[in-house]
């Protein structure tokens, strides 16, 4: 069964390894020690290893995104919702409990704003966008309310280990991302839930007729997203060892729509792949590596990163992937790289 | 009506393509001023495609339209409406948050030195609106009007705009009967101005009230034109249904089939469906006759709790059954198989084997998958019962032809073992091969006990597989028939209703 | 109080904080509470107030204009004796100012200006953000002393006006000192975590131990790229010497810590020299300066940073 699965999910994300290697490779050419690696303390270092930690907090948003994105809808509000989740956690801490009891909390209410979203867009029947936007918007507010405005710091070693710390000589921050992202992959393909939530997302009247139960469906899946970004907002607390309502996640659920986007998900809802989306979110924070090396001044910041990203996405869209394909079939040898072609066409290859 | 010197529009030899079917196949329709002309046909008939080249909203392959004796072929709705030709559809689409003045008006405001001139507008607005017999306040917003009202003045912005020809696609689908009249005292009166009207309706009984002459499309040609004074309905209805298989009657058994299996008891829902009461044995096809809109299909959707009835009970072997939602019902072992395979059916991106498997995965619940073994042996069972030709399960479903897609449908259903299948429009746009199959798949599974309702507007299918057939006119049940009373003439004579044929009611 | 005044969103709400009998009673008209020095000079005016008899009428803007021209209108209306205003934008204040002169109270403004003729305001009490940058990079030049520094800046957000000021005042200040270098400047936007972010890559960047000093334009930034040396085995304030701007409490624990060298106070008591010239003004005429700026005070470790943090906590940053 894994040797029949293994190919086709390996050439769903070939384009990402494409794309990912590029980056890198590009990384490379700016910085020839890229991908040095050395360890001091049992500790390894490397701007590879930066890569995987940094990359921590968007690869964690996309996992839930990517399943809300499938069911045709979007969530605003994880940015806001990490904030709030950094917030608790800090709270409690200072309240004196420990830190288990602080990461429970932060959880907690992760889940909670994950709900409500679930509950405005499955129940109340609000537009995704519209209905995660007010949390967006108010939730960062909440934050504030909860750390009075002020960066809350913490000194709780445990907490801090979480984003900061190391386990078997990597950042903890990769385990959790790597360990969360396996589990919801296995989760979701080896139980139904996958199938289901595509089939929420690529027609939701005919999924209901044939008795899926979507509302629950709807609201577990916010759910599962307000969970990944309260865990994104606690390492990003525990890194700096306090919790900044202002600036934590701030714009990061825009990194996280677009690392779904260049997993090659459609924003349409439908098929999806969270590996490729966490693919996406290594892409870009390679993008964000290149220009931290690159060593040009920050007002170019933005415009690198727009002009690799605009890049990327046209050389995904369905357009230029049929002139690549055209251009093997003239006789490039370009062996069996099927770059930049959407998951559907090459499914619809392999069906003729 | 007198006989008219020459009609007002006249269209001949219309043709119209799309890829792989022919819309519209040489009609003809001739309008004559101050008469209301009715287009009939069932869905697909191409009624919709012929008022759309007449309207510019398409361009037609073939043929030619003369309007006052020109020559015209307009190339937009607003190019057909400048020549006279104006249209009302079925949704009114005005601008809701205008005014009634505004609506009337808009694109054509009266101005002065660049601005509105809302008095004197709205004073034009009040008198062009007493010509209708509507004294409405036009400075009001139109939705503080009922959609009657509304209908109206969409009609009055039309005639205003254009003011010779006058489209009303089912204008009154959505009115209770006194709005109806309403709309047909202000039918009557441009009719008396001279105006040609065309009337697209699916009920008959309002054609015989309001209309003078009717034309008969089916299958994309014009199947009769009939002066309706000289006709009775069973006549029209004939012309719309066809009659290509007269003998294939035999095929069906007139066995009461074993137990009763469901029972509905007044089971109707407000604007939807008056109650409707009938019984399906198990081993029996009950079929649904009626023209599209008489509420063959709302049955369907009211008795699988897609939409939740608000009146009645249904029991299932007795035992009353809570169908809110559609999971109840499928909780309940029934299954349907929808009129719209497209938007109700398909989940298109999917491949066929995630098709065929989405009911059953979906009662069992998203934490006890299939395994995958059996998804593969139940695909692969129906793949070859069913005839189900797929180059390979993996494929998304929307790449198959619609007959298979239907077929793969069927067998997600049959792959729950349901008790009770419903079936709405199971033929409909399939190639002759796949709807032979079907034809034989329904027969099969009756006679292995499954219990089958069947909404269809194929009369001679209807005829084939019923047990007994229940007809339905006008969102109400009108009567049933049974054994050998089933034939097409039978169910024609039920729909037409001058004279019901089985005035009985259905057994309880 | 600050959760209060959130809760009370939207409408400019006027709370009177203090309402002891003085002879004074004046208004304030903060810009919202979106940082924690913006709640120390909340809470330094109104210490300051309540130390002069002062009577303080205080209202958050919650970062809106229009809450604030509401709040000045409220001000005159109630005919405090003076206002002082902490504007959120520079420009659109003409009217509602000449509303005050009509009614001939002054308006002084706090931390920030506008672009509003000079004589519809008393004065204004702001840093010199320049100067800062400039300060920061003196201690730089006297603590090398001629030795050979390569220095990497954390920027605030680019384009905003302390990430420039900030950034040519220190450039000023080592222009004549070829011994010292930026060889890599990056934004942190303001925040810890981009701090750490960025000067994990600037670690990774340059050869291990070439830099020589960090200077961040906040000390946020510098709280964060403190922790990310530590996670790359260096000592910070020893093995990089850092210097950053703000002073606010987690800095001074730093020096305090022996983790940090300096920091440039950007004093939250902006009502102090504002109230002294008010008070000047209304007992015999004196007109102050058109700009007073505010002390740029650097603190090193010389100074008790303990006492400075523990005192600082309390003023709400």
């Amino acid at each position: 069964m894994i040797s029949q699965t293994t190919p086709s999910v390996f050439k769903r994300v070939l384009p990402q390894l494409v794309i990912l290697a590029v980056v890198l490779a590009c990384n490379l050419a700016v910085f020839p020690g890229f991908f040095a690696l050395s360890v001091h303390d049992g500790r390894v270092f490397g701007n590879l290893v930066d890569v995987l930690n940094r990359g921590a907090p968007v690869a964690l948003l996309c996992i839930g995104m990517t399943l809300v994105i499938a069911t045709r809808g979007i969530d605003l509000s994880v940015g806001a919702v990490m904030a709030i989740a950094g917030a608790v956690a800090a709270s409690v801490l200072a309240g004196g409990q420990g830190w288990g009891t602080a990461l429970l909390g932060a959880l907690a209410a992760g889940l909670l704003c994950g709900l409500w979203n679930g509950v405005l867009v499955a129940v109340l029947r609000i537009q995704p966008i519209v209905a995660t936007l007010v949390l967006m918007v108010a939730g960062r507010g909440i934050a504030q309310l909860i750390t009075e405005g002020t960066i809350l710091t913490f000194l709780d070693p445990g907490m801090i280990r979480l984003g900061a710390g190391t386990v078997l000589g990597l950042p903890t921050p990769i385990w959790i991302w790597i360990g969360l992202g396996a589990l919801v992959i296995t989760v979701v393909r080896r139980s139904a839930l996958g199938m289901l939530i595509e089939a929420i997302g690529i027609n939701e009247a005919a999924s209901r007729l044939a008795g899926i139960n979507s509302r629950v469906l709807l609201i577990c899946v916010y759910g599962v997203t307000g969970f990944c970004a309260a865990l994104a907002g606690v390492i990003v607390a525990a890194d700096i060892k306090g919790a900044d309502a202002n600036n934590a996640g701030l714009w990061l659920e825009l990194d996280a729509i677009l690392a779904v986007v260049i997993g090659g998900n459609s924003l349409l809802g439908g098929r999806f792949s969270i590996l490729a989306s966490l693919l996406g979110a290594l892409i870009i924070q390679s993008v964000n590596a290149f220009i931290l090396l690159s060593g040009l001044p920050p007002e170019f910041n933005l415009i690198i990163k727009a002009v690799l990203i605009l890049a990327i996405l046209v050389i995904q869209s369905p357009k230029v992937g049929h002139a690549l394909y055209m251009l093997r079939a003239g006789g490039l040898p370009l062996g069996g790289r099927t770059k930049a072609r959407s998951p559907l066409t090459s499914k619809e290859e392999k069906a003729q | 009506m007198s006989v008219p010197i020459r009609p007002l529009l006249h269209a001949r030899g219309i043709s119209k393509f799309f890829p792989g079917a022919v819309a519209l196949d040489a009609v003809e329709l001739k309008l004559n001023p101050g008469e209301v002309h009715a287009l009939l046909g069932e869905n697909g008939a191409g009624k919709s495609t012929l008022i759309k080249c007449l309207t510019g909203a398409y361009r037609r392959d073939g043929g030619t339209v003369t309007l006052d004796g020109q020559d015209v072929s307009p190339a937009s709705t607003n190019e057909a409406q400048a020549l006279g030709i104006g249209t009302v559809y079925q949704e009114v689409n005005l601008l809701p948050n205008l005014t009634v003045a505004e609506n009337l008006f808009l694109g054509r405001q009266m101005t002065r030195f660049g601005l509105v001139r809302r008095r004197a507008m709205n004073a034009r607005a009040r008198a062009v609106l007493e010509d209708y017999g509507l004294s409405i306040d036009p400075a009001e917003p139109l939705t503080s009007y009922s959609v009657a009202v509304q209908q109206v003045v969409a009609i009055a912005r039309a005639v205003e705009m254009s003011g010779k020809v006058l489209i009303l696609d089912e204008p009154t689908a959505s009115l209770d009967r006194d709005e109806v009249q309403l709309v047909f005292g202000v039918i009557r009166r441009l009719k008396a101005r001279g105006l040609a009207i065309v009337f697209v309706t699916h009920f008959l009984d309002q054609v015989f009230e309001i209309c003078d002459r009717a034309t008969i499309l089916r299958n994309g040609r014009v199947v009769g034109e009939r002066l309706l004074e000289a006709v009775r309905p069973d006549d029209i209805v004939t012309l719309m249904l066809g009659r290509q298989l007269e003998a294939r009657v035999q095929a069906r058994r007139s066995g009461p089939g074993g137990e009763v299996l469901v029972e509905l008891e007044g089971l109707g829902r407000r604007g939807m469906l008056e109650p409707v009461s009938l019984s399906i044995r198990a081993g029996e096809v009950v079929g649904l006759a009626g023209l599209l809109g008489s509420g063959r299909t709302e049955l369907a959707t009211l008795l699988f709790g897609a939409v939740a009835a608000d009146s009645g009970t249904v029991r299932k072997r007795g035992r009353a059954l809570r169908l809110a939602r559609p999971r109840d019902a499928i909780a309940a072992r029934f299954a349907l198989c929808p009129e719209d395979r497209k938007t109700h059916g398909i989940v298109a991106d999917l491949s066929v084997r995630d098709n065929i498997l989405l009911a059953l995965q979906a009662r069992q619940g998203w934490m006890r998958p299939v395994p995958r073994a059996r998804v593969n042996e139940i695909a692969e069972h129906y793949r070859r019962a069913l005839d189900i030709r797929a180059a390979s399960l993996d494929m998304p479903i929307r790449l198959l032809s619609g007959g298979n897609q239907q077929k793969a449908l069927l067998a997600r259903w049959l792959a729950t073992r349901p008790d009770l299948l419903i079936l709405d429009e199971p033929t409909r746009g399939i190639d002759v091969g796949a709807h032979a199959e079907i034809i034989a798949l329904i027969e099969r599974l009756r006679e292995e006990g499954m219990a089958l309702l069947i909404a269809s507007s194929e009369l001679e299918e209807l005829v084939a597989y019923s047990s007994r057939v229940v007809v339905l006119r006008d969102r109400r049940q009108v009567g049933a028939l049974e054994g050998s009373r089933i034939t097409p003439d039978n169910i024609i004579g039920a729909i037409a209703a001058q004279t019901p044929q089985t005035p009985q009611e259905v057994p309880a | 109080m600050k959760l209060k005044a959130t809760l009370l969103a939207g409408a400019a709400v006027l709370l009177p904080v203090l309402a002891q009998a003085g002879d004074l009673t004046v208004g304030f008209s903060q810009i919202g509470s979106e940082s924690g020095w913006r709640a120390a000079e909340t809470t330094v005016t109104k210490q300051q107030a309540k130390e002069r008899g002062l009577t303080l009428k205080f209202a958050d803007a919650q970062q809106k204009q229009e809450n604030q021209i509401k709040a000045l209108r409220g001000f005159i209306a109630q005919g405090v004796d003076a206002i002082l205003l902490a504007p959120v934008v520079a420009t659109g204040w003409d009217q509602v100012l000449e509303e005050a002169r009509d009614a001939e109270i002054p308006v002084i403004l706090l931390d920030r200006t506008v672009d509003a003729p000079q004589e519809l305001y008393l004065t204004a009490v702001t840093s010199d953000l320049v100067h800062e940058g400039a300060v920061a990079g003196q201690w730089l030049v006297d603590a090398e002393a001629g030795e050979d520094c390569r220095i990497v800046e954390l920027q605030g957000t680019t384009g905003s006006s302390p990430a420039l000021d900030r950034k040519k005042g220190f450039e000023q200040a080592i222009a004549d000192h070829p011994n010292l270098k930026i060889v890599r400047s990056q934004t942190g936007d303001f925040t810890r975590s981009q701090g750490k972010v960025v000067m994990e890559s600037f670690l990774k960047a340059e050869a291990p131990g070439s830099i020589c000093a960090l200077y961040a334009h906040n000390d946020d930034m510098a709280v964060g790229a403190i922790q990310a040396i530590k996670e790359a085995g260096l000592q910070p304030g020893k093995d990089i010497k850092i210097v950053s701007i703000d002073g606010v409490p987690d800095a001074h624990l730093a020096i305090a810590h022996g983790e940090m060298n300096a920091t440039i106070e950007l004093t939250p008591n902006m009502a102090g020299p504002a109230l002294d010239a008010l008070e000047a003004y209304l007992k015999d005429g004196t007109a102050p300066p058109k700009w007073i700026q505010t002390e740029s005070r650097l603190f090193t470790a010389k100074d008790d940073n303990m006492a400075i943090y523990e005192e600082k906590k309390t003023l709400g940053y």
